[in-house]
């Protein structure tokens, strides 16, 4: 009886000894990577916060202002010019670049030749580091003797202005984006095509449904969530645009600048003003921060 | 754009080796042709596409479509790659030529060492070998540990990290930059040396959320028999979980050199002296500068991608794969 009880305490005493040990070498393992994320996520994510509320300067210590940073952003006429055109900038990649990616999808998913190039070929300027396509695509725009006005002059067709023009400026911006970025998701929707059954289609095609009612009632629908999913990546990734308007138009062009590119002459360029630039990543944060808890929401319930 | 904005998703996923292989979808890239039925339906049967009238529809389709995916993708790329071969002032000329008239292969090796590309391309394959090296080895700590070993409050660790998740990377931009130029506890300024760019980019929850499902589904059997034959912890971890997982660690350490060879704007914000900045940050300088001749501007960007395209023509499969896994999170 009384040998049991020893041997019991003893399973248990080992059996917790390991449990202590595996959760000692758990955190070890997971040291190094908890460090990074302390550091350089969580911290900076309070510090955010807090810069948005104070006043730094380098020479005394960062002090409270309160909502002076807010009050500033707010009473800046360019902040209102950033967000006006951040917003046009998303709106006009939504009409371009959401529709287009699945509209080629779906049409790639059609074509029994050549599947292979056309994937190598929608994806590799995604490849391409950002700045190689901005520039390439500045001596495409060149008003002068770029490759877009040359072959309009040769179609005789009216030439534009590109970058260089409030009117199409944005517009250029977007149709870069658009290319450089649509590779990622005509991929995802053609994985996603590909796993719709094909007997939908043959019972569709039995009822008497046309293309177009099949496209409507069997393709779509499937595609749902792939296309949530998608248009609140777009959003969250247009939202941040910066290095088209940093390279293609300058950051202090009011036609172009965006939010980041604000955020970014706040803090580094014109105002020094870490404070500034922090209150406007507060408040673009909290449009996109509910875009992201969506979206999140989403794909865990899935995944 | 950030990196984690860029790794989009829905769709399929990485799966364990040991788990029955999926079916095969789309009946593979061979199959050719409408003449070969049978094979997947789509919107449109391939009975349908064989009919006369139908099969010349088709066909014009697939030509109109080849030859504007060629101009639209492949066409950029070239006037690129033959733009810097051209002389300046036929680059100049208002009616651009299609075939270099006089070849200058020796602008490429001009930007080379002239421009100091040399040094660049160096820096960034530094960074970007070095980065890879510390995400794989802290996420991969961090997800063997979270998934194998369970330890006490780790749903809360991973719950913390899925929220920066959440935090778009430019919203933290600026903390984070102070926080690089006087690392609390440390105090040390990392401005101006890679650990700017490696040590945050090694907080990946990405990394970490790929890894740590692919880890979920290596069943804990296998590993119980190899503790029990005497085997550790980190023996385990490094002959039986990370062989198994060779698939999902190609598509995490293919993200992890892209991301970093693509990055524009924290390397622009850290790196500000001259000499160590990547390709990107330097390009974008020499272009503001506007001295730099095109030919060699375009030689330059060139040299910038050549090793994004061979990257990805040598694992096209695993970044396609790596796409839709993406898609879980990310």
């Amino acid at each position: 009886m009384a040998v049991i009880a020893v041997g019991a305490r003893d399973a248990r005493r080992t059996r917790l000894r390991r449990k202590v040990a595996d959760n000692l070498l758990a955190y070890a393992f997971m040291a190094a990577g908890i460090a990074c994320f302390a550091l350089f996520s969580w911290y900076p994510l309070v510090r955010g916060v807090l810069l948005s509320f104070q006043q730094v300067n380098f020479v005394t210590d960062p002090f409270w202002v309160g909502f002076d940073n807010f009050r500033a952003v707010l009473d800046d006429p360019l902040f209102w010019t950033a967000l006006r055109n951040t917003l046009y900038f998303t709106g006009l990649a939504l009409v371009l670049g959401y529709a287009v990616p699945f509209a080629v999808a779906v049409l790639l998913n059609e074509l029994r030749h050549l599947k292979g190039f056309f994937r190598v070929a929608v994806y590799l300027p995604v490849m391409l580091p950002p700045i190689v396509t901005v520039l390439l695509w500045q001596y495409f725009y060149d008003p002068g003797n770029g490759l877009f006005n040359t072959v309009l002059r040769g179609l005789h067709l009216p030439e534009s202005q590109w970058t260089q023009s409030s009117s199409t400026a944005m517009l250029s911006l977007v149709l870069v984006s658009t290319w450089a970025n649509m590779g990622g998701a005509t991929l995802i929707y053609l994985a996603g095509l590909q796993g719709i059954p094909g007997e939908l289609y043959e019972a569709a095609e039995v009822e008497g449904a046309r293309v177009w009612q099949r496209l409507r009632y069997v393709t779509i629908p499937h595609m749902r969530f792939a296309l949530l999913v998608m248009l609140l990546i777009q959003v969250i990734a247009t939202m941040q645009v910066f290095i088209e308007p940093y390279q293609l138009t300058g950051t202090s062009n009011p036609d172009t600048i965006t939010i980041m590119v604000l955020i970014y002459r706040y803090a580094f360029t014109v105002n020094h003003d870490f404070g500034l630039a922090a209150a406007t990543s507060v408040l673009l944060f909290a449009v996109l921060g509910a875009f992201s808890a969506v979206y999140l929401r989403l794909t865990r319930d899935r995944t | 754009m950030t990196v984690a904005t860029e790794r989009p998703s829905a769709g399929t996923r990485l799966r364990a080796p040991i788990r029955q292989r999926s079916r095969r979808r789309g009946g593979g890239p061979d199959q050719g042709g409408p003449d070969q039925g049978g094979a997947v339906r789509t919107l449109v049967s391939s009975a349908q596409l064989r009919r006369g009238h139908s099969r010349a529809v088709y066909f014009t389709v697939l030509a109109v479509t080849g030859v504007l995916f060629l101009l639209t993708f492949f066409f950029p790329l070239y006037w690129m790659v033959s733009g810097a071969l051209k002389a300046p002032a036929e680059l100049a000329l208002s009616t651009p030529t299609f075939i270099p008239r006089t070849f200058h292969p020796e602008t490429y090796a001009k930007a080379w060492s002239e421009l100091n590309l040399g040094r660049h391309f160096l820096n960034t394959a530094l960074y970007a070998l070095g980065g890879w090296l510390i995400q794989i080895t802290v996420d991969v700590g961090v997800a063997y540990a979270l998934s194998k070993l369970r330890p006490v409050l780790g749903r809360l660790v991973l719950g913390l990290m899925l929220v920066s998740l959440m935090l778009p990377a430019t919203a933290l931009l600026v903390p984070t930059y102070l926080t690089v130029a006087d690392v609390p506890i440390f105090e040390r300024n990392l401005l101006n040396t890679p650990w700017a760019l490696w040590l945050p980019a090694a907080a990946n929850t990405f990394n970490i959320y790929v890894l740590k499902r692919f880890f979920d589904q290596i069943p804990q059997d296998l590993l119980d028999s190899a503790s029990l034959d005497g085997a550790g912890r980190l023996r385990v971890l490094w002959s039986i979980v990370l062989p198994l997982s060779r698939p999902v660690l190609a598509v995490v350490s293919i993200f992890a050199v892209v991301g970093m060879w693509k990055d524009f704007l924290w390397p622009l914000l850290v790196l500000q002296d001259p000499e160590i900045q990547t390709l990107s940050v330097a390009l974008s300088r020499f272009a503001a500068t506007g001295r730099v001749p095109i030919n060699e501007m375009l030689a330059g960007l060139v040299i910038a991608s050549v090793p994004m395209i061979v990257i990805f023509l040598l694992f096209q499969r695993s970044i396609v794969k790596g796409l839709s896994a993406g898609a879980l999170k990310g």
